[in-house]
């Protein structure tokens, strides 16, 4: 509806400039013109006053999608800690939905969820990180010009491709390393992850990097020290900011990840530590019970909203984290 | 160490080591960045051989089959076409409405800034709690079903701050003299708006709708969730059937690869047709941005 109101609204603007032109063609008398321009130019006015409050409702749609996502996940997440106690799915170690007396303990899920993300931080952390100090610090500016774009179309292959590498490629490959590894592990999509979250870290670290003035840099040159010294004592120190929110934002990515550890971390629901084994993460969790037949009204149907919920808020905090680091302890030059 | 001035033979002595210090980390350094494009191009080189001898007519034109050399992904071609068609306007509506709204029209105040805000926040909402969204609201609230106008809102939903803050990027970058002529000529900011800062702004909000748009046909955590059925379906011919798309297809061959081994080159042909799709988007977004992008 709104779009064919648009589209009325850019046909009568067209309509006035081609006013004169059909006029002349009928012979009006030239008082039927200036009354008819009034009129043209009252209807105007009032489009013109119109479009503010138009484009405003457009505006808030973006605040309703909002309003829409905590509303319904807070609403249905009510409804299951109306069956499920909030301590005992909190603190609960044993997550057995489907089962005869099922129990809905969160723990496996969020464990799961941390530690497929320190394994993707330790693969992207240190990786991204010097991948931005090579191409803020050391790269020509030609070499710069190549490497940037391409390490970008990591970011942009779909996560579905990601997961399907994890599952056909590398888990495969690290069974020749760990012959126990199960076909379903935590490790595998972790480090894909990694991989997914590195030109994340990469960019905006090197964005955080670049912008801190060159004086600075060629002071720490002109004392003698070399480029490496200059890096790890003049430049990381006054970009550490814009470093450590790249790094919470990677963590909150990775948080957030879904299709890499839905297909290659499997669906078992352990409580355990060892990489090797399979782990659900919460994302995974809401796949696996969505994609099912969890019928409306159920408490598996409301634990997703649950989950999704925790998941929500985890990784609201880290977005707000990173944005309230990189405000805060921004070093101003 | 304890000297108290500068040693000139001692600074001599660890120079060497320094400066080797120095092109060692270096190394390492460029080792890094290369070490993320290396895994793509395993990841493409592998894909490619797995899947590339399953793309033909018949792969590409063929209803779904649990034969797997029978089958074919026309419909999951089809889905996602239909997904576009939906996606496209909503995206370019709403999205373009807001970037105008934020720029050119809000007042510099608390609303601007709480909108603006809000906008932020949303690009950093998992995609997997917009599928949620999207069951409760356009499957179940509003009882679509999971049909593709479902789907096409929520994808649109998801990727909204990716147009919005492009626009609104693209339309920042149109000087003020521009306007400022047009205000002088005593038109309307209304007309102003539609006839000399939107069409400068054009290219650039192309761009980005562009870009999200290939950000939403390659997404499959929302979708998952809408509960699209992996069963055999006829092909998608309007907004209110049910559908499958390109990455559900993918997942759907991959999570069974482990019954059916060949699955797994089905899944990756597949990929193959995505991935081209992706690209061909791309180099089109790439092509209007040279191609119409005015340097004022």
């Amino acid at each position: 509806m709104i779009k064919a109101l648009i589209f009325l609204l850019f046909k009568e603007m067209e309509g006035g400039c081609r006013i004169m032109a059909t006029s002349n063609k009928n012979r009006m008398s030239v008082s039927e013109m200036i009354e008819q321009q009034k009129k043209k130019r009252k209807f105007f006015n009032q489009l013109e006053r119109l479009i503010p409050s138009l484009l405003l409702i457009i505006a808030s749609i973006s605040v309703l999608t909002t309003i829409g996502i905590v509303y319904t996940l807070f609403a249905e997440s009510v409804a299951f800690f109306r069956n499920v106690p909030i301590l005992d799915f909190f603190t609960g170690t044993i997550l057995k939905p489907l089962s005869q007396n099922p129990e809905f303990g969160v723990l496996p899920l969020l464990n799961g969820t941390i530690i497929s993300t320190v394994i993707a931080m330790l693969v992207a952390g240190p990786i991204g990180m010097m991948s931005a100090i090579y191409l803020s610090e050391y790269a020509p500016d030609n070499v710069r010009r190549v490497l940037k774009p391409l390490l970008e179309i990591l970011a942009g292959v779909p996560t579905i491709v990601y997961g399907f590498f994890a599952f056909t490629f590398v888990t495969p490959l690290l069974r020749m390393i760990f012959p126990s590894i199960e076909a379903t592990n935590i490790l595998s999509p972790g480090i894909i992850m990694g991989v997914m979250i590195i030109p994340m870290i990469a960019s905006l670290s090197e964005d955080a990097m670049s912008s801190v003035p060159n004086s600075i840099r060629e002071g720490a040159l002109a004392l003698g020290s070399t480029k490496l010294e200059t890096t790890f004592k003049v430049v990381i120190p006054a970009a550490l900011s814009g470093i450590i929110a790249s790094f919470v934002l990677g963590i909150s990515r990775a948080i957030g990840e879904t299709m890499i550890v839905a297909i290659a971390s499997g669906s078992s629901k352990n409580f355990t530590f060892d990489i090797t084994q399979s782990m659900q993460t919460m994302t995974a969790y809401i796949v696996e019970v969505a994609g099912g037949e969890a019928a409306a009204g159920t408490t598996i149907y409301y634990s997703l909203y649950a989950v999704a919920f925790t998941l929500f808020v985890f990784t609201l905090i880290m977005n707000l984290l990173a944005k309230y680091i990189s405000r805060k302890f921004r070093e101003e030059y | 160490m304890t000297t108290k001035y500068m040693d000139a033979q001692l600074v001599e002595k660890r120079m060497s080591s320094r400066v080797r210090k120095n092109t060692g980390w270096k190394g390492l350094f460029f080792a890094s960045t290369l070490f993320g494009l290396v895994v793509l191009a395993i990841l493409l080189v592998r894909i490619f051989t797995q899947g590339m001898e399953y793309i033909n007519i018949d792969f590409l034109m063929n209803h779904l089959s649990t034969d797997a050399s029978r089958a074919g992904i026309m419909g999951a071609i089809l889905g996602t076409a239909w997904l576009m068609v939906v996606v496209i306007p909503v995206t370019m509506i709403i999205g373009v409405g807001t970037a105008i709204y934020l720029e050119l029209y809000a007042k510099k105040g608390k609303l601007q800034s709480f909108i603006a805000t809000n906008i932020s926040n949303l690009a950093g909402v998992p995609s997997i709690v917009y599928g949620l969204l999207g069951l409760t609201l356009f499957v179940r609230a509003l009882e679509f079903g999971n049909v593709i106008l479902a789907g096409g809102l929520t994808l649109s939903l998801l990727v909204l701050p990716i147009v919005i803050v492009a626009a609104q990027e693209a339309l920042r970058a149109v000087p003020g003299q521009l306007s400022e002529a047009s205000y002088g000529m005593g038109a309307t900011k209304w007309q102003t708006v539609r006839r000399i800062i939107l069409p400068a702004a054009l290219p650039g909000i192309l761009t980005g709708a562009i870009l999200a748009l290939s950000r939403a046909i390659g997404e499959t955590a929302p979708l998952t969730v809408l509960g699209i059925p992996a069963l055999l379906i006829p092909f998608p011919s309007g907004i209110f059937d049910t559908f499958t798309a390109l990455p559900m297809q993918i997942y759907y061959w991959t999570i069974d690869s482990s019954l059916v081994a060949e699955y797994a080159n089905l899944a990756a042909a597949t990929i193959i047709v995505l991935l081209i799709l992706l690209f061909l988007l791309n180099s089109i977004a790439i092509l209007i941005r040279n191609k119409f992008q005015q340097r004022y």
